[in-house]
């Protein structure tokens, strides 16, 4: 995983809580058996309703690296793909005032950052999209902040090893094996549950 | 020692090393995998040279992806025939058990885990899908985890997990007649919303809980997903260890003795504390059928399509106007007055054969509504081979119903059985998100009895006038 550095994106607005994976990365596009290019599959049946103007389909926010949405977002299906598609299609972090817990895990692993803001904060992010054209945010994760040319920042939390993983662009299958020894351990203590 | 929870007991007895300010190493009993989510994760591997740490604990399905009709004939797609040649090849070159096409064990990774004895109490159970949790009702801590995750599970049988809050959701009482499982979950998710649980382990107690047979316990742990929690679960009572005796891969003789009483101490301690508490009275509980675009927008049988203005959250407003823009319904319409083309009586949520032999009680003797295309998807192979030599298919092909082969099928539409645009589905599956059944389609979740009932009468109907 490539190391998370602070960043000043283009926000792009998504009113509506509850989105759901299937609407991030509809089901045609899961029959992919590798990581690359879900990007044109990231939310394709919203993108192509001829009748609505999605918002990603505006010109002005066709550069948008940040997405702000509202609460729950992520939710549903597992599938890592909602993750891949938006960090291909170009998004490197996320605003929500909540987050799935499956969504907030698989980002994290693909060094996309969520950030969780109080609802009111989420609200004010929403209105000085509305009345400044190009709003962009400046994501500090080291000081777990995110601030506007006009002022305006919110802190955010997030655990210590998570940061750690970002900021360190660790992998985390080789962390893991550098407890070899233990997991060997338990294992010999915890004979196979199954009919031999 | 202090009094603990189920969840406490399985937790604390999977800790492979704990330090301060990191998320604790978790041991996975069970890794269960699938088609759809496990290919990149296997290609990491190969890509780092590195193997599967414990093939014997590694069983992989085909299901997501598979057709339902006739297994003697080719898969057309040939993305989906790609990604289940894939699956056959990972399954050989990392020696993993593959319950494949055409075997008599394939099926809904949730229906045969507990199925063959794979899933027991006591046990961390992982599966590269959200509906892991329905493993739960084994008393086991079971959750869904991504194609990373899946990776490093495959790699070091381990995961790197914070630690849950926990959440007591009590039932007691006993439920109306015509009322069940999935009314319970539907009913639950409406109140706690679908991120009620986030962030939470659900322990699902009470007396109607314990009342519920083995399957229909798999129902409502299988949702806990819907209320945002990974996991739910039902401690291991006499019916578990029944249940789980005699099953392909659980021990037997002396050691399944052993075994039981191992499983039977997975329970609550008096006094132990949750994190949260909510209660319901299962009386209260009607037939559930979902009204929206996720499973919290569900209401009873009997009422009626809300109003959004009703709704004071100016968001779950907004969120409400688009579902049933989405949905094609009125504020006001009667729930019995909406008319349906398709039913769906399948998933990993009622596919099981206590599913089937309850809608097949409600179908027998009659006709599926000529308006209306009715499926039934049976969970696995030996599901839809114990549903034949009791009949049940003849039941529900006499009455019109179509009799497939197992798989997830319409539950998310990977395989050809999709909804077509503005067709309109009582379905007892897990999800109505916009496009789950097909793009444009419309989804009502509905218990398989609700679901048979609606089938025959081509509109929704209240179960409980029809049941004997």
């Amino acid at each position: 995983m490539e190391k998370f550095k602070n960043f000043t994106g283009i926000v792009a607005p998504l009113d509506r809580p509850n989105v759901d994976t299937d609407q991030i990365i509809p089901k045609q596009f899961l029959k992919s058996v590798v990581r690359s290019g879900l990007g044109a599959g990231l939310f394709y049946d919203w993108r192509n309703q001829p009748d609505s103007q999605f918002v990603l389909q505006e010109p002005r926010f066709k550069q948008a690296n940040i997405l702000v949405a509202r609460a729950n977002f992520g939710c549903g299906s597992s599938r890592e793909h909602a993750v891949w598609a938006l960090a291909d299609y170009g998004f490197r972090a996320v605003i929500a005032p909540s987050f799935a817990d499956i969504f907030r895990n698989n980002c994290l692993k693909n060094g996309v950052l969520t950030i969780i803001l109080k609802p009111a904060e989420v609200d004010a992010i929403f209105a000085a999209i509305k009345s400044h054209q190009d709003y962009a945010l400046t994501i500090d994760l080291a000081g777990q902040s995110v601030s506007d040319a006009f002022g305006w920042s919110a802190q955010f939390a997030i655990d210590e090893f998570p940061k750690r993983c970002l900021l360190e662009g660790l992998d985390d299958i080789a962390l893991t094996l550098a407890h070899s020894d233990a997991i060997g351990a338990y294992e010999a203590a915890h004979p196979s549950p199954y009919r031999a | 020692m202090a009094a603990q929870t189920l969840f406490d007991k399985i937790w604390q007895g999977h800790i492979v090393h704990e330090a301060p300010g990191q998320p604790a190493l978790i041991y996975i009993d069970l890794h269960l995998v699938h088609e759809v989510t496990s290919p990149q994760a296997f290609e990491g591997l190969a890509k780092a040279g590195r193997k599967v740490r414990r093939p014997d604990r590694t069983f992989a399905t085909q299901d997501h992806n598979v057709p339902t009709t006739d297994r003697s004939q080719p898969i057309t797609d040939p993305e989906s025939k790609a990604q289940i040649d894939m699956m056959r090849k990972n399954c050989r070159e990392f020696g993993v058990k593959l319950f494949d096409l055409g075997d008599r064990e394939q099926g809904i990774v949730h229906v045969i885990g507990p199925e063959l004895g794979l899933s027991q109490p006591g046990m961390t159970i992982v599966c590269g899908d959200s509906h892991t949790a329905t493993h739960g009702a084994m008393g086991a801590l079971a959750f869904g985890i991504g194609t990373s995750e899946v990776e490093h599970v495959l790699a070091t049988q381990c995961l790197w997990q914070a630690r849950p809050r926990t959440m007591e959701v009590r039932v007691d009482g006993q439920l109306g007649l015509g009322v069940g499982a999935k009314d319970i979950i539907l009913g639950i998710i409406g109140k706690i919303t679908t991120d009620g649980g986030t962030g939470h382990v659900i322990e699902y107690r009470g007396s109607t809980i314990e009342a519920l047979s083995m399957e229909e316990r798999m129902t409502v742990c299988n949702m806990s997903i819907e209320g945002g929690a990974r996991a739910g679960m039902v401690a291991p009572d006499q019916k578990t260890v029944d249940y789980l005796r005699g099953r392909r891969y659980v021990p037997a003789g002396r050691e399944f003795d052993q075994a039981a009483a191992r499983w039977l101490e997975f329970r609550t301690d008096a006094g132990a504390q949750f994190d949260r508490s909510i209660s319901f009275d299962a009386a209260a509980f009607a037939p559930q059928v979902t009204w929206g675009t996720n499973p919290g927008m569900v209401t009873e049988v009997t009422a009626k399509v809300p109003d959004p203005a009703s709704f004071p959250d100016p968001n779950q407003r907004r969120a409400a106007e688009l579902a049933l823009d989405y949905m094609g319904l009125r504020p006001g319409t009667r729930i019995e007055d909406i008319a349906l083309d398709r039913v769906f009586i399948g998933s990993c949520t009622n596919a099981r054969i206590t599913d089937l032999k309850a809608a097949a009680e409600i179908v027998k003797g009659r006709k599926v509504a000529s308006t209306v295309r009715a499926f039934v998807v049976p969970g696995s192979q030996q599901v839809k081979a114990e549903a034949e030599s009791l009949g049940l298919d003849r039941i529900f092909t006499a009455a019109g119903f179509e009799w497939r082969e197992s798989g997830c099928s319409m539950c998310l539409g990977m395989n050809p059985d999709i909804l077509q645009p503005g067709e309109r589905c009582a379905s007892t599956s897990n999800r109505n998100f916009e496009g789950r059944q097909g793009k444009g389609g419309r989804t009502h979740l509905v218990s398989p009895v609700m679901a048979a009932a609606a089938a025959v009468a081509g509109h929704f109907v209240d179960v409980r006038e029809w049941a004997r």
